[in-house]
């Protein structure tokens, strides 16, 4: 029987010729990744071991980005944790504010993960390097610790489902709307430990800035990991950023897929997900006089420079709404570095929005822009349960870079096509 | 493992068991002190240590922060039994020793306050107060060696490293 992707990567890191649904494996990890979040708890782990050496420090990527700048002590010394074990362990990939962005727009942008990996990462949206072909996958503090000491994790080899896109996109539409489409209609555990290859002539013609908000947003539907096959796309993105060689992997014409989903994106428009589940998704026309407090244009589902891009589009030469808030936070350095160059900021800020140093910030409700009761707000990010973005009583509401802007001039959830 | 129960729905999430405003903290007794703050406020008031959760499918989706399974296995929750349960806290229970059990049957009938005892030799869930019992869904080799190790961290030291 033929192999998926996903099989062929993780059979390549396990020592096997083949691997299938269901199999346990011991699997070589070529990257693994902490926060300041999950980093803190990986570290006290692998502390109590009492090994001197973790097993490859080329292999570890520290990112402290979530309350970046410190916005605590606690988170100081969180950080702080991080810094010391780098120095020690002469990890060199080690991104601190200045270097930092958020971790799943940064590691890809630096090539410092590469097609035909195994990546994991304590934090859930380490699926979004799916769309460079990687096996990348979301797993806790003691996985995290157990690597840095041996340099492999357990998996079991899931199962996968096909999601085939035919047909043209619709003007406003996005990867964003792809995804939130695809959550509401398989619901938050439709793909419960699974992996969901991404397919067909739309997926072909996307760029990799969308393929990486698909991905990114998998774990959403409780996937294991999101995949799209390499092709010319991804080779322009990465041969310039590699660190490393690279391998491309593509998915048997006779392997398994537990299921088969075929979408006409003809059908799709811009999608909303309202409160509390990212399967609550509704086409934005369907939503009117939804007044809201706040618009975040930002996080690793949407902070990238094509984001960015599309929502100055819309905001230039407008104000934004009195009664609205914009937040806008570039995921990384060399992002901000290129809205400054192409003026972006510069509309953001004659808008009357604010524009933050690359930051996890208000995505996690944790610090720039957190929600008091009752508020509202409308977000490029990728999660809207309750309490997520700070009080348990307001409200988020999740769209694309262009909903999010559209909707910040006219302070209700409102549809590109009436700005432009 | 013997305990009242507390019931709740599908889909729980790791910001309603631990909310990001606690995450700038690894100490287990303050995380503990917020267990399920943002899905039920009282619940660190009224539950008490051995207690048991039962929830429905797909519990602890959402984070991968382990803090979640590390506050509910911190306040003294015996374990926890839900239909279904979120990949990553499912992984992430198994590797700190929070018991978790999988069974449909015992989710639908348990009823909140139901006195539960979960007996691991014999595989089973026994609902004490209606007096049924159920199964629940086996572990796979390879993560019984984890469980039996009492954890991944144990496991790694008996495989791994040299003493
Ligand atoms: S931006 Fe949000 S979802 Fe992405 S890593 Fe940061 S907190 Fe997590």
């Amino acid at each position: 029987m033929g192999m998926t992707i996903t099989e062929k990567i993780i059979a390549a890191h396990s020592g096997l010729e083949e691997v299938h649904a269901g199999q346990f494996v011991y699997a070589d990890v070529d990257i693994c990744l902490g926060n300041d979040i999950t980093a803190p708890i990986a570290i006290k782990q692998f502390e109590r071991l009492g090994i001197n050496g973790i097993f490859n420090p080329e292999a570890v990527v520290l990112v402290p980005d979530h309350f970046t700048p410190n916005k605590d002590i606690k988170s100081a010394q969180n950080t702080k944790t991080l810094r010391e074990f780098a120095r020690k362990h002469q990890i060199k990939n080690y991104f601190e504010i200045g270097r930092v962005g958020i971790e799943h727009a940064l590691l890809p942008e630096k090539g410092i993960v590469v097609p035909g990996d195994l990546v994991i990462g304590a934090d859930s949206h380490t699926c979004t390097y799916g769309a460079l072909g990687i096996f990348s996958t979301g797993v806790g503090s003691t996985d995290l610790a157990a690597c840095f000491a041996t340099g492999k994790v357990w998996l079991k080899v899931p199962e996968a489902i096909k999601f085939v896109f035919n047909g043209k996109l619709n003007k406003w539409v996005s990867g964003k709307d792809l995804i939130l489409y695809v959550i509401g209609k398989i619901g938050v555990d439709g793909a419960r430990y699974k992996s969901m290859e991404f397919t067909g002539p739309v997926i072909t013609a996307l760029s990799m800035d969308d393929r990486l908000t698909i991905c990114n947003m998998t774990v959403e539907a409780g996937a294991k990991n999101g995949i799209i096959e390499p092709d010319d796309c991804t080779e322009e993105y990465i041969s310039s950023r590699a660190r490393r060689k690279y391998k491309l992997y593509s998915s048997d014409d006779d392997c398994k897929y537990c299921d088969i989903y075929e979408y006409d994106v003809n059908n799709i428009s811009p999608q909303v997900a309202l409160p509390s589940s990212p399967e609550n998704t509704r086409p934005v026309e369907d939503l009117s006089d939804i007044g809201i407090d706040q618009v975040v244009i930002g996080s690793c589902t949407n902070g990238r420079i094509s984001d960015l891009r599309i929502a100055a589009q819309i905001i230039k030469d407008k104000k934004i709404h009195p009664s609205v808030r914009l937040i806008v936070i570039p995921a990384t350095q060399d992002i901000y570095l290129e809205a400054v160059k192409e003026g972006l900021i510069e509309i953001f800020v004659n808008a009357e929005g604010v524009v933050s140093t690359p930051t996890c910030g208000p995505c996690l409700g944790g610090h720039m822009g957190v929600l008091a009761e009752g508020e509202r707000a409308l977000s490029t990010t990728n999660r809207n349960f309750a309490g997520r973005m700070g009080h348990p009583k307001a409200e988020i509401y999740l769209c694309s870079p262009a909903v999010a802007a559209a909707s910040a001039i006219t302070g209700k959830i409102t549809h590109p096509e009436y700005i432009d | 493992m013997n305990g009242k129960s507390w019931k709740y729905g599908d889909n729980v999430n790791t910001d309603g068991i631990i909310p990001a405003r606690y995450l700038n903290t690894t100490d287990e007794k303050e995380l503990a002190s917020h267990c399920m703050e943002d899905i039920d406020p009282d619940f660190v008031k009224k539950a008490k240590k051995g207690d048991i959760i039962v929830a429905g499918e797909n519990f602890g989706c959402g984070s991968s922060r382990e803090h979640a399974p590390l506050s509910i296995k911190a306040f003294g929750i015996s374990c926890v039994i839900a239909k279904s349960f979120a990949r990553i806290f499912f992984r992430n229970a198994i590797n700190i020793g929070l018991p978790i059990f999988e069974s449909k049957e015992a989710s639908m009938e348990i009823n909140e306050g139901d006195e539960v005892q979960v007996d691991m030799n014999l595989g089973k869930i026994i609902n004490l107060t209606a007096k049924k019992e159920y199964s629940f869904t086996p572990f796979a080799d390879e993560m019984k060696d984890i469980i039996r190790a009492g954890g991944l961290m144990e496991y790694v030291r008996l495989n791994y490293c040299q003493s």
